[in-house]
């Protein structure tokens, strides 16, 4: 068994309520595949903090989850803003969220933290007025 | 503990109870959704005065054993709808997040 199976995702960057709809489907699929409970939990949180980065921060994207053998890749590309200082954002407690985001609950500045914390191995390219790709990389030991 | 043990000894007000079998362990409150997906564990109850949709999603992804609004916050009916739909147990206390909290602890003997 040395296939990869890839589940595709079009992110929609104007729907907040149906917003982490790609990861809650994620958590199911990989439950069905028989990963172990902390594998799934790391893969669908850390890929639900970038889903909801690219509805609030992006206008949306897509997102690709990669299942080999022995782990799991998590890629979501958007054609937002880009992020101009990377280590800046990667700091707990920061975030550029309005207002009106930060009412519901987002905005705490965790997400990208949360990611690299739940991630074995997490890469951002980003490029200014085009967009940002975030590639997060699971092992998967106990299966 | 079963929820459906918590939810009752403790008298919350349920919302939606899909998942009655599922074991409570621990707890976390907070509202901050990115903190909750951050230290929230799997089977913990948890508090929280939010209560938008996203509440949904967060307590899937986290694994909650189930979601007690305090201060007998107002939820949507379309939510209430939505979590049956997801087998996200959602109950309402009249109490504040910090009452409500300590009787948790309380009924887990913690
Ligand atoms: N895909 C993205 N495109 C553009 N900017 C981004 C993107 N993802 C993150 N950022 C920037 O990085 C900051 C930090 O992101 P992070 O996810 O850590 O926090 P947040 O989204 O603001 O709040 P939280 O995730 O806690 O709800 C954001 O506020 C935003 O400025
Ligand atoms: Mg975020």
């Amino acid at each position: 068994m040395n296939e990869v199976i890839n589940f595709h995702f079009a992110i929609d960057g104007n729907d907040f309520t149906s917003a982490g709809k790609a990861s809650v489907q994620v958590k199911k699929l990989l439950r069905q595949l028989d990963f172990d409970s902390d594998t799934i939990r790391r893969v669908s949180v850390a890929m639900y903090e970038g889903e909801i980065n690219m509805v609030i921060h992006a206008d949306g994207g897509e997102a690709d989850v990669n299942v080999h053998d022995n782990y799991i890749e998590v890629i979501l590309a958007d054609r937002g803003p880009g992020i101009p200082d990377i280590e800046l954002a990667m700091q707990e407690g920061f975030s550029t969220a309005k207002d009106n985001i930060r009412s519901l609950g987002f905005g705490a500045g965790m997400g990208l933290p949360n990611m690299k914390r739940y991630s074995d191995d997490m890469n951002i390219s980003t490029v200014i007025g085009q967009g940002t790709t975030v590639t997060m990389r699971f092992n998967v030991t106990g299966m | 503990m079963k929820i459906k043990e918590l939810a009752e000894r403790l008298g919350f007000e349920v919302l939606a109870m899909p998942s009655p079998e599922l074991e409570a362990e621990g707890g976390y409150a907070g509202d901050l959704l990115s903190w909750v997906m951050g230290r929230a564990e799997e089977g913990n109850v948890w508090v929280t005065i939010m209560t938008n949709i996203n509440v949904l999603a967060v307590a899937s992804l986290a694994g909650v054993s189930a979601v007690v609004v305090a201060e007998g916050a107002e939820i949507d009916g379309e939510i209430v709808e939505k979590a049956k739909e997801q087998g996200i147990n959602l109950f309402r206390s009249r109490e504040p997040v910090f009452e409500t909290v300590l009787a948790v602890g309380r009924e887990m003997g913690l």
